[in-house]
């Protein structure tokens, strides 16, 4: 069918072709974290096939969510913490697509912490990238659900009281069938991680570790970490649920305490998409729902001819 | 209204059945060639509690419950009791004789189920039997069930009695048994009736019956739905193929009957976290190209504020249901109420626009399920259809051919990639999604996936080609185009005529209404005009936009107005007012918010006492009368 062509267009792909040309240059800060995700996700996409126009990119509120400003896909730039239904619901209307979602911290995990957990626990087929800057960027450095303990600022002016959030851990034990972290500083593994996330078949949530040195020069960003090539030597197997809980455990805490380990914690590469569920039980459509409304050929089914005889 | 009706009123516990049976009843009636309105009341208890649903029976069009009833089957309250904690909640034992009897009409038929109460605990019941004129016909249902099966099949064995009782034939009830139970059920089932029926019969002299079923024929096949099925087929039938909801009574009704037939057609529900998803999920399914819906009643819509301004921002087309309840907060969830009218018209921050339709009556309610999906993707804003807890659940009959219309699955002004490839492109070969000078305001759009259409959609406020940009002619040229299409909106349902007139044209006195109101109110109407006053009225259905002209034309052509709503605040008021801008002096309030809905006989009452009579006294039920306040 001709009326998403972009879709499974296979032609070679410059990574030029995902820069808006109107658009001024990103407003970042120097220094940011947040380009070195724009840039990951403009090496990954070409290199997995993927062309912009095929590409749903849906982000929520932040300094993070204004990647969709600088990376030129079709784009939903969403409200804050709301990425994920929008991305969700686009993925079921059109499975076609590649759908990835990106935000903040304090939009992923805090007020959109719910539909985190939800879409993880559906287990649909997309990329969530969040950007870990262990603040709240756009609104001036306030506390964020990661920021550890004792943490200080503006709003919790004698130091944050609260755990801060785990969010491997979350995301393993809510469902999700991917599981990575990754760090700016780290450009090689960083692209490496997000080509092996849109590969997987179900939903990829890469925690991303991003330094704000506007707001959060403490953060333990900027200290050396593990490479994911190396991360056999950690010594777990990511496809064990239970090493891999193990694993993501130690990698939270030791965070904290300054170590940085990224990587690959969990791939569970057998259980289906949310989507492959959804069409097993006959919920879901084979074809792209989207496509329909195209097909001159489609005979639109009336509630006349199927439902009313019952009301008789 | 007509004396040669039957109102029957089934009542016991949640639970008993009733709405199934009535359901049944009702439909049999409409088979036997009559019309049909059915009244629900029930607690917001899954067991027990004080629950009935009234099924209104005529040759005539009926449009309301109608007032009071003629006939009660009374069963046994089994449930009231929870039997695990052997707790009793007041004296519900006798609940389903005693609560109904004040509006019982004189003449009136009782059947109750002596195998479980007790008419003798009620005081005074003989008296006021004999005073009332009430013909009382105590059976053993439960036992006689309980003989012959079941003791939970007495609900069948009632309406055996009943059709024994009032002279009705038992076919279209055995016919309906036959096509809804399973085959392990029917037989004994089947078998209570006619032994109810046949002892009833030969116990009593029915010849004469004391309330009669009245004889009516139909030239059409007819069907019994309630709003939220008429809803959800003018959803269907307007090519929404995508649903997203959580539950909340009554919106659930909605979610139901989509989440049932959607997979039928290839299309898709989803039950999600919360509302702000559900609403969410709505938008995104629509951006990526699919006619989608979403719904709640007031404190899940209360959520969807933010995704609504997300569709208006983005000109995401999208549809939502409102299906109000009385609140404020959690209210009271199974009553009705029209009190968030407001709420629907303003949600959402800054100037914030979009369409709010609300049907009066089941027809109207498949009409303008339509109406909001066609607008809402013709002019990618979102609509929200706005009906209550009595609409969504009141089952009436409609023609077969009322449904019998064209599919309609366009997407609106979308481009294919041929139209995309011509579309005004920037220097650098950006779709301008958002373009300024287009006709009624809307820039086509482009589907995620579409070659050459790739666009950025944003919350914030944007370029024609989707970025961020604040420049202040930039954000005069994109909201006033936004708001534009409201105009082009107006002058398109003035195509369509979506009010609802009755009475004489050039009548003296006028009353004003919306949504569930409008058939009592045109019952009451009738009344009157009957009894000599000259009144019309004008149920109005477009909220917003309002249609200004057509409510001012008929405020001007009359003396004084009545504005009839179920709210505390006179809402609907407050908007007739607002868009008129004058006429205060005209416009009296008749308010009712005790969770139940007008009976025509209150409007009679209070239409009488504060405009014709004026001496504002609103009649002894519990309306309220709000005089006319002055310019
Ligand atoms: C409903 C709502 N609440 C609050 C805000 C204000 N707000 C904008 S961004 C933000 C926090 C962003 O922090 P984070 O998600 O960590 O992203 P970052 O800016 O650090 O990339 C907040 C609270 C908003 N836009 N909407
Ligand atoms: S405030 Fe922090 S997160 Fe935001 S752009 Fe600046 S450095 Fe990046």
């Amino acid at each position: 069918m001709s009326t998403f062509s972009a879709i499974g267009e296979e032609r070679e792909i410059d990574r030029d072709e995902y820069t808006p040309g109107v658009e001024p240059q990103p407003t970042w800060c120097p220094g940011c974290g947040d380009f070195s995700v724009l840039k990951a996700l403009k090496q990954a996409l070409p290199e997995v096939g993927r062309t912009p126009e095929e590409t749903l990119l849906c982000t929520g509120i932040g300094c993070s969510g204004k990647l969709n400003s600088y990376l030129d896909t079709y784009g939903f730039h969403t409200i804050h913490g709301r990425s994920l239904p929008v991305a969700r619901a686009a993925k079921l209307a059109n499975p076609d697509l590649e759908v990835i979602a990106a935000g903040g911290d304090g939009d992923g995990y805090g007020i959109g912490g719910n539909h985190f957990i939800h879409t993880a626990r559906e287990n649909h087929d997309m990329t969530y990238i969040v950007f870990n800057n262990e603040i709240f960027g756009l609104t001036k450095g306030q506390t964020s659900p990661t920021s550890p303990k004792g943490h200080k600022s503006k709003t919790q002016p004698s130091g944050s009281a609260k755990e801060p959030i785990k969010p491997l851990s979350m995301s393993l034990n809510a469902g999700a069938s991917y599981v990575a972290r990754t760090a700016a500083v780290n450009p090689n593994q960083a692209k490496e991680i997000i080509i092996e996330a849109i590969e997987h078949d179900g939903f990829a949530h890469v925690d991303f570790l991003t330094q704000c040195p506007t707001w959060n020069k403490d953060a333990r960003q900027y200290v050396p970490y593990i490479d994911v090539n190396e991360s056999d030597d950690y010594d777990f197997d990511p496809t064990d649920r239970v090493e891999a809980a193990e694993m993501m455990r130690e990698t939270e805490e030791s965070l904290y305490e300054g170590k940085v380990l990224t990587g690959r914690y969990y791939v569970d590469e057998d259980r289906p998409s949310y989507g492959e569920e959804k069409q097993a039980i006959g919920e879901m459509p084979e074809e792209p729902l989207a496509e329909r409304y195209w097909d001159d050929d489609y005979e639109w089914e009336r509630s006349h001819d199927h439902f009313l005889d019952k009301h008789a | 209204m007509t004396d040669d009706e039957l109102i029957w009123r089934i009542s016991g516990g949640s639970g008993d059945g009733i709405a199934s049976t009535s359901q049944n009843f009702a439909k049999a009636l409409m088979r036997s060639g009559l019309d049909v309105f059915t009244h629900r009341h029930y607690p917001s208890r899954i067991r027990g509690g004080h629950t009935y649903t009234e099924v209104r029976a005529s040759a005539d069009p009926v449009n309301s419950r109608g007032d009071g009833y003629n006939f009660l089957l009374a069963l046994g309250d089994s449930f009231a009791r929870n039997p695990q904690e052997e707790a009793v909640y007041g004296n519900e034992e006798i609940k389903p004789l005693s609560e109904n009897l004040d509006e019982l009409r004189q003449g009136g038929v009782i059947v109750y189920d002596e195998g479980l109460l007790d008419a003798s605990e009620i005081p005074n019941f003989e008296e006021r039997a004999e005073e009332n004129d009430w013909h009382v016909y105590p059976l053993d249902l439960r036992g006689l069930a309980r003989d012959m099966g079941r003791e939970v099949m007495r609900n069948t064995a009632g309406v055996g009695a009943t059709c024994a009782l009032t002279g009705m034939d038992l076919d279209h009830v055995q016919d309906l048994m036959r096509d809804a139970m399973p085959e392990k059920i029917l037989d004994p089932n089947l078998e209570i009736l006619q032994t109810a029926y046949d002892q009833v019969r030969e116990e009593y002299d029915v010849d004469a019956p004391d309330v009669g079923v009245p004889t009516g024929e139909h030239d059409e096949t007819q069907l019994l739905m309630s709003g939220s099925d008429a809803i959800s087929y003018g959803a269907i039938d307007e090519g929404c193929r995508f649903i997203a909801g959580y539950p909340m009574t009554p919106w659930t009704e909605v979610f139901t009957i989509m989440t049932k037939n959607l997979p039928k057609l290839g299309g898709i529900s989803e039950q999600v976290e919360d509302e702000i998803a559900a609403a969410a999920l709505a938008v995104g399914a629509s951006h990526a190209g699919v006619k989608a819906m979403s719904g709640s009643s007031g404190g899940g819509f209360a959520l969807m504020s933010e995704p609504l301004g997300l569709a208006e921002m983005t000109e995401t087309p999208v549809v939502l249901v409102e299906a109000m309840r009385a609140g404020p907060s959690t209210g009271m969830p199974t009553k009705p109420e029209q009190s968030d009218l407001e709420h629907v018209l303003y949600t959402s921050q800054g100037d914030s626009q979009r369409v709010v339709l609300a049907p009066g009556t089941v027809e109207e309610a498949y009409e303008q399920s339509r109406i909001a999906f066609r607008l809402a993707y013709e002019y990618q804003i979102p609509s929200i259809l706005l009906y209550d807890q009595k609409l969504g659940g009141e089952m009436t009959n409609v023609p077969k051919s009322h449904f019998d219309r064209e599919p309609n699955p366009t997407l609106g002004k979308t481009l294919s990639e041929d139209a995309l490839a011509e579309e005004p492109h920037s220097a650098d070969g950006k779709f301008h999604r958002f373009q300024h000078d287009v006709e009624d305001g809307v820039s086509p759009r482009s589907i995620p996936g579409q070659k050459g259409g790739r666009f950025l959609a944003t919350g914030n406020e944007h370029d024609p080609t989707g970025h961020i940009a604040e420049s202040p002619d930039n954000r005069v040229a994109q909201i006033d185009r936004r708001t534009q299409k409201l105009e082009a909106i107006r002058a398109d349902l003035d195509t369509v005529d979506t009010g609802s007139y009755a009475g004489p044209d050039d009548a003296q006195y006028g009353i004003l209404t919306f949504g569930s109101q409008q058939g009592t109110v045109e019952e009451a109407v009738g009344r009157l005009n009957d009894a000599g006053v000259s009144v019309k009225s004008y149920g109005v259905s477009d909220m917003l936009p309002f249609p200004t002209e057509q409510v001012e034309a008929f405020v001007e052509s009359v003396d004084e107005v009545l504005v009839v709503e179920m709210t505390a605040s006179g809402q609907f008021r407050g908007l007739v007012q607002k868009n008129l801008g004058r006429y205060g002096e005209k416009l009296s309030s008749l308010l009712k918010y005790n969770g139940n809905p007008f009976e025509p006989a209150e409007i009679v009452d209070g239409f009488e006492a504060a405009i014709v009579e004026g001496d504002g006294d609103a009649s002894g039920h519990q309306t309220t009368f709000v005089p006319a306040a002055g310019d």
